[in-house]
């Protein structure tokens, strides 16, 4: 098994850190793992992104250009990745900001609207464990023990009074996907 | 002792992998993409644990010559920069090689010329393997290609700059210093006793004092010195050869690549193979001393060599010169920063070799 995702969208979204718990939740999975942030003219620009690969097997190259799997959070992404999905791939987005919807026939599109979902929550910081809860929906790959285990690691202690909340982000994630085309 | 798993960047893992093999003092000053290990070190401060000094220069000049009065002084130390700061560094880094020092200087290369660009690259081969500093010497250059290298190799860099009394490169780039992998860490080391009788420390009265220099106005010393080095490079091209292969068994055309780039060309190597195509590569681990002996081998069985590297041709010339014109040999590899993709490198091979 090995599962090649992008998450791309603004700096701040927590784009990134939803790369790191995913990586670290495949720890815990005693999965391999590479997490490849964008750390150039992109991220100083204000978009970020990161691939994450999760595999059975040794992983060869951390950088590629097609996915199985991309979760896109602002229109930007989606105008540079829509086309990066591998045929019969996944792309899931959150609806908020975005003025162009995506395009493809040849892959399962789910919308997630966790900007949404999270201001209802009163918590905008959620969105990513709530975006993070929808791609564990339609993408099983990592047992949610071990994705709450991997979000004790990727959180500094100091923050570990977050984790319930984050929990409940994620199961919310789960509940609110939904399949567009 | 079992040995520790974590999720790390490959910076932050020579940062940690530095503490845990007991090294005596890093001096560093920050530029990216390599920064991680300076503020990793500074955050753990290991000063307070294993005793290591940590110390942020006021540039990379000060920060090299810290590194060459440390080593003077038998002690186990080691800078880090990206390539306009290891350029900056030249000047001690051959008086280090002239003095006959052990060190460990890290590259995590960005692209150039000039400041260039913060994003990936593999364009100061020449420059870590054919001397970089003025005059004939060479580095030993270690070439990780996954963040478990940056880690292990860290401890591997100083038993071969102790070995040799030789400055060691670790040649890496922005991918691998950014990106995160597991590491299984090494045990805790305890920082070396050992009092060396070539060290500006701990003389006793029974022998001469040491100096420490790398000048000598006499031609007919410094020659004997220059022999010198000489033959302790061909002991190291001897002894120190590291690669790695991965199917090479059947195959009928080579990859040659080191670093991200000889991960990007594992997945090369698939593709190639789903089509048919019997592609094997060879990995450099040491890019001084290279594997020339091998190429030059395995030159007598495939049909062509694709060098791949994130820069202008720099490798390739190694190549070309192992293969000795057995075999066809070419150069492929993006620049500015681009990380040269799986399929990109099967298409050149295709376009070169089999006339796709």
């Amino acid at each position: 098994m090995t599962e090649e995702i992008l998450i791309a969208g603004f700096g701040g979204q927590g784009v990134l850190s939803m790369g790191k718990i995913m990586a670290y939740s495949g720890v815990m999975q005693d999965m391999e793992v590479s997490w490849m942030p964008s750390y150039g003219p992109e991220m100083r620009g204000g978009t970020a992104n990161v691939i994450v690969i999760i595999s059975s097997e040794r992983i060869s190259s951390p950088i590629i250009k097609h996915f199985d799997t991309a979760i896109i959070l602002n229109q930007q992404s989606m105008d540079k990745f829509e086309s990066s999905v591998k045929p019969g791939g996944i792309l899931i987005y959150d609806g908020n900001g975005i003025t162009r919807h995506p395009e493809r026939k040849d892959i399962t599109i789910y919308r997630v609207d966790a900007t949404e979902e999270a201001s209802k929550m009163n918590n905008p910081k959620i969105f990513n464990t709530i975006v993070l809860g929808g791609f564990l929906k339609v993408k099983p790959i990592i047992k949610m023990e071990n994705v709450i285990k991997g979000l004790k690691k990727s959180l500094p202690e100091r923050y570990h009074n977050l984790i319930p909340i984050n929990e409940k982000a994620i199961q919310r994630g789960t509940e609110i996907i939904k399949k567009v085309s | 002792m079992k040995k520790e798993l974590r999720l790390m960047k490959g910076n932050e893992a020579v940062a940690e992998a530095a503490i845990r093999a007991g090294v005596d003092g890093y001096f560093g000053y920050p530029i990216t993409p390599q920064t991680e290990i300076i503020e990793y070190l500074m955050e753990a401060n290991p000063a307070e644990t294993t005793g290591m000094i940590v110390l942020q220069a006021e540039s990379e000049i000060a920060a090299i010559n810290m590194v060459y009065g440390g080593a003077a002084c038998g002690k186990k130390v080691m800078t880090s920069s990206s390539s306009p700061g290891i350029s900056l560094k030249q000047e001690g880094i051959t008086y280090i090689a002239g003095a006959e020092l052990p060190c460990l200087i890290v590259n995590v290369v960005r692209g150039g010329p000039g400041l260039g660009t913060i994003q990936p690259a593999q364009s100061d081969y020449f420059q870590a393997t054919k001397g970089g500093g003025h005059g004939d010497y060479h580095l030993i250059v270690l070439a990780p290609a996954s963040v478990q290298e940056m880690a292990d190799f860290v401890d591997l860099s100083f038993e071969l700059a102790f070995k040799y009394r030789n400055p060691v490169m670790m040649l890496s780039d922005g991918a691998i210093g950014q990106m995160m992998e597991k590491v299984y860490l090494s045990p805790q080391k305890e920082r070396s006793k050992t009092i060396y009788d070539w060290a500006t420390t701990g003389k006793p009265a029974t022998r001469e004092r040491n100096i420490i220099t790398s000048l000598d106005l006499d031609p007919n010393g410094q020659e004997l010195f220059n022999l010198k080095l000489i033959a302790k490079y061909n002991l190291i091209r001897e002894n120190e050869v590291r690669y790695e292969e991965f199917q090479i068994e059947d195959a009928e055309y080579l990859l040659v690549a080191y670093g991200t780039s000889a991960r990007v060309c594992q997945k090369s190597v698939q593709l190639a193979r789903e089509e048919g195509i019997k592609l094997g590569l060879l990995r450099p681990i040491t890019l001084f001393p290279f594997p020339s002996k091998r190429i030059n081998e395995l030159a007598n069985r495939v049909k062509g060599m694709l060098s791949v590297e994130m820069s202008a041709g720099q490798m390739v010339e190694d190549v070309l010169l192992s293969v000795n014109g057995k075999v066809p040999v070419f150069h492929f590899g993006r620049m500015g920063g681009i990380v040269t993709t799986p399929e990109e490198v099967v298409e050149c091979l295709k376009s070169k070799f089999i006339g796709g």
